[in-house]
C-alpha cells in the first residue's frame, strides 16, 4: 500500500448527508470481480446525465473544470453509508483520491479507507463548510493541506483544523503498512487462543 | 451468492447482472479450491446469508461473526457479536483467523412495553432511527433489551438487528434466552447432546450485568407505536403511517437533504403517506422475509387481490423459508392474491439478479435501504413492515395495516 504522510491537492465539495456506497460506486458499474475499472463507474448516477451512459453532467463538482484533478473529497454526515462494497473504495482511490473529509462516516466505510491508503479525515460540519465555501470561490486556487504526520487539514489563507485518527491507523497509513503481515507477527498467540477456546467451546467451531 | 442470483422460478448460473454468471462460477471454483462449504445456487438450503445462518445453527449466542455484507449485524440477534467487514478485513480474517479492531462504544436501546396490533420489530426499528437518526448509533455497540424486546420472537429480533446498520451502529445484539435456545435446538449446524448441554449452560451467562453500565442509554415508550413508513431517501425519514409528509422543521433533517428527498420522491410537505398510490410492493430481504413474516403478510393477503397496476413480489429468504411457506399454501395465498411467487435471494431489495423496479415507480417495500436508486434507477421507495406491504398491495397505496385486522 502507497504511504501517505502529507498531501497539498485541489478539493471536489461533495456535501450531502448519506452518501451511500451504491452512490459512490453503483452496483450496475462493478463489472467483474476486480478491484480495478472502477473510476469510471464513480458516482456515476450523478456524475453522466444517463443512467449508464457516459456524458458529463456539466453540474456536478468533478465535471467542473476547477476541479479537475481533485485528490481530496469533502463530504457530509455519514459519508459511505450502505452496503459494505470496498468497491466504493476502490473506485475512489483508483480516480486519485487520497483523503475524504466527513464530518462522520460509516464504519464498515472508514476501515475500508484506512486497508486501501486513504485517509479519512473527521471534522466538525462546519469547519467543513468553511472549507467547502473557500474551494467553491477558487478551486484550482484553493489547494487543500491533509497532513497525517501533524493530523492538521489546512488551506492557504485559512486556519488550522486539527482532526482525530486512532493510532493504530495513522501507523498503518503512514508506513502503507499491510493488516495481514501486522497481525501473523502475534501468529503463536492466536494459535494459543484458538486451542485454548476450542477446548472450552467446541461447538463454536464446524 | 444470494446477492447475484436470479429469483425467477427454473434459474441457473445465468443472472441479468453483468459478469453475474463469471461471478457464480468463479466463486464455486474458489469455494472448492480453498474446502470452503458453499450453499449453492441448487443447494437445498440456499438463502440470503442472513436468513440461513440462523435458520442452520451456523450462528450461535457467544459466537464472533464476519461477513462482508453490511446487514451480518442481522445475527446479532441471537446473542452473538456479529458485523459487516469490507473484503480486505474478509481476507484477513480468513488468512489469521483474527480481525484488528477498536473496541466499540456500548449503548443499550430499551423498548419498554407492548406492542400495539400490527405494529412489528420493523416499526421499531423505523421509529428508532427516525427519532435519533441515522448516524445515532455511529461508533456503538448496541445492545436491544426491554419488555418488548423480550417479547419478541427470534425471528422478529432478527429484523430489529437488522437494521443496526441503518443506525450507523457497529452492530447490535440481544441478550440469548429460552426462546433462542428452543429455536436453535436441532438445527443442523447447532450443538448436539452433550456439547448441547453444556453450550446452553455458557450461553446462560452471556447477558449483561444487572447494573451494567453503558456509555448511552435510550428508553423508548413502545404502548403509543404505531406502523411507520419512510417518505424520504434515508431509513430516518420515517414517520407513522397515519402521518404525513412532514415539514422542514419537523423532518430532522438539513434543509438541502429534505428538499432533495422530497423532490427525488416526488412529494409535497403535508402530503398524507396513508392513500399515496403505489406502482409496486415488495416483501423479501434479510429484514423481513422469514416465515413468520411470511404468515403475516399471507394473513393479510387472504381472500384479497392486488390493486390493478401494482406489481406484487414475494420473495423468500431462503429455500427451506419457501419449503415451508409452500408447505403450508402461503405460496397459494401469495399467488391467488397476484403476487410473483419466486427462488430465495437477495433479489429487488438492490436489484440482485440484475433485476429493478421502473424508473421514478413507487414501491412500498419490506427491505431495510430507500437511498435514491438502491431498488432501481430513480426508484422511490418506502419502507414499512411486510403487513403493511401487503396492505398496501390490496389498497394500491400506502395504507395503514389495521385497518384490515379485526
Ligand atoms: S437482502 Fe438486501 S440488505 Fe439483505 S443482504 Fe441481500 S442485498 Fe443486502
Amino acid at each position: 500500500m502507497e504511504k501517505f504522510t502529507s498531501l497539498t491537492a485541489v478539493a471536489a465539495p461533495l456535501i450531502r448527508a448519506n452518501v451511500d456506497t451504491d452512490a459512490i460506486i453503483p452496483s450496475r458499474e462493478m463489472k467483474a470481480v476486480s478491484k480495478t475499472g472502477l473510476a469510471e463507474g464513480l458516482f456515476a448516477g450523478w456524475r453522466y446525465t444517463e443512467i449508464g451512459g457516459r456524458e458529463p453532467n456539466p453540474d456536478f463538482v468533478l465535471n467542473r473544470p476547477g476541479h479537475a484533478g481533485a485528490r481530496i473529497l469533502l463530504g457530509g454526515e455519514n459519508f459511505g453509508c450502505g452496503s459494505s462494497r470496498e468497491h466504493a473504495v476502490w473506485a475512489l482511490a483508483e480516480y486519485g483520491f487520497r483523503a475524504v473529509i466527513a464530518p462522520s462516516f460509516s464504519p464498515i466505510f472508514y476501515g475500508n479507507c484506512v486497508r486501501n491508503g486513504i485517509v479519512p479525515v473527521k471534522l466538525p460540519a462546519e469547519a467543513i463548510a468553511s472549507l467547502a465555501a473557500a474551494v467553491e470561490r477558487n478551486p484550482a486556487g484553493t489547494p487543500l493541506t491533509v497532513d497525517l504526520v501533524r493530523q492538521k487539514v489546512t488551506s492557504p489563507g485559512g486556519p488550522d483544523h486539527d482532526f482525530p485518527i486512532e493510532a493504530e491507523a495513522r501507523d498503518m497509513l503512514l508506513e502503507g503498512l499491510d493488516a495481514i503481515d501486522l497481525t501473523l507477527k502475534q501468529r503463536a498467540e492466536i494459535e494459543g487462543f484458538h486451542a485454548r477456546d476450542r477446548a472450552a467451546r467446541p461447538w463454536i467451531y464446524l | 451468492m444470494d446477492h447475484i442470483v436470479d429469483t425467477f422460478p427454473g434459474r441457473g448460473d445465468d443472472t441479468r447482472m453483468p459478469g453475474g454468471r463469471a461471478f457464480i462460477t468463479e466463486t464455486r471454483e474458489a469455494a472448492r479450491a480453498a474446502g470452503i462449504h458453499l450453499f449453492d445456487v441448487r443447494d437445498a438450503d440456499q438463502g440470503i446469508v442472513h436468513v440461513i445462518s440462523p435458520e442452520l445453527g451456523i450462528v450461535l449466542p457467544g459466537a464472533t461473526v464476519v461477513c462482508p455484507d453490511s446487514h451480518t449485524c442481522t445475527q446479532g440477534a441471537m446473542g452473538a457479536f456479529a458485523w459487516g467487514i469490507g473484503s480486505t478485513e474478509a481476507e484477513h480474517a480468513l488468512a489469521t483467523g483474527t480481525l484488528r479492531v477498536n473496541r466499540p462504544k456500548t449503548m443499550r436501546v430499551r423498548f419498554e412495553g407492548r406492542l400495539g396490533k400490527g405494529v412489528t420489530a420493523k416499526d421499531l426499528a423505523l421509529a428508532l432511527i427516525g427519532r435519533h437518526g441515522s448516524v445515532g448509533g455511529n461508533g456503538y455497540a448496541v445492545e436491544f433489551a426491554g419488555s418488548a424486546v423480550r417479547a419478541l420472537e427470534v425471528e422478529a429480533r432478527l429484523t430489529l438487528c437488522n437494521m443496526a446498520t441503518e443506525f450507523s451502529a457497529v452492530t447490535g445484539f440481544i441478550a440469548p434466552d429460552d426462546r433462542t435456545f428452543a429455536y436453535l435446538e436441532g438445527r443442523r449446524f447447532a450443538p448436539k447432546a452433550a456439547d448441547w448441554d453444556a453450550a446452553v449452560a455458557s450461553w446462560r451467562s452471556l447477558a449483561s450485568d444487572e447494573g451494567a453500565m453503558f456509555d448511552r442509554e435510550l428508553v423508548l415508550a413502545v404502548n403509543e407505536f404505531t406502523p411507520m413508513v419512510t417518505w424520504g431517501t434515508s431509513p430516518q425519514h420515517s414517520v407513522p403511517v397515519t402521518a404525513a409528509v412532514p415539514a422542514l422543521e419537523a423532518s430532522g433533517t438539513t434543509r438541502e437533504a429534505w428538499e432533495r428527498a422530497l423532490s427525488y420522491m416526488g412529494l409535497e410537505p403535508g402530503r398524507p403517506l396513508a392513500g399515496l398510490p403505489i406502482d409496486a410492493a415488495f416483501i423479501g430481504s434479510c429484514t423481513n422475509s422469514r416465515i413468520s413474516d411470511l404468515r403475516r403478510a399471507a394473513a393479510i393477503l387472504e381472500g384479497c387481490k392486488v390493486a390493478p397496476g401494482v406489481k406484487a413480489i414475494c420473495v423468500p429468504g431462503s429455500m427451506s423459508v419457501k419449503r415451508q411457506a409452500e408447505a403450508e399454501g402461503l405460496d397459494e395465498v401469495f399467488r391467488r392474491a397476484g403476487f410473483e411467487w419466486r427462488e430465495s435471494g437477495c433479489s429487488m431489495c438492490f436489484f440482485a439478479g440484475g433485476e429493478s423496479f421502473g424508473r421514478q415507480e413507487r414501491v412500498i417495500s419490506s427491505t431495510n435501504r430507500n437511498f435514491e436508486s438502491r431498488q432501481g434507477p430513480e426508484t422511490r421507495t418506502h419502507l414499512a413492515s411486510p403487513e403493511t406491504v401487503a396492505a398496501s398491495a390490496v389498497a394500491g397505496c400506502i395504507a395503514d395495516v389495521r385497518e384490515l385486522m379485526d
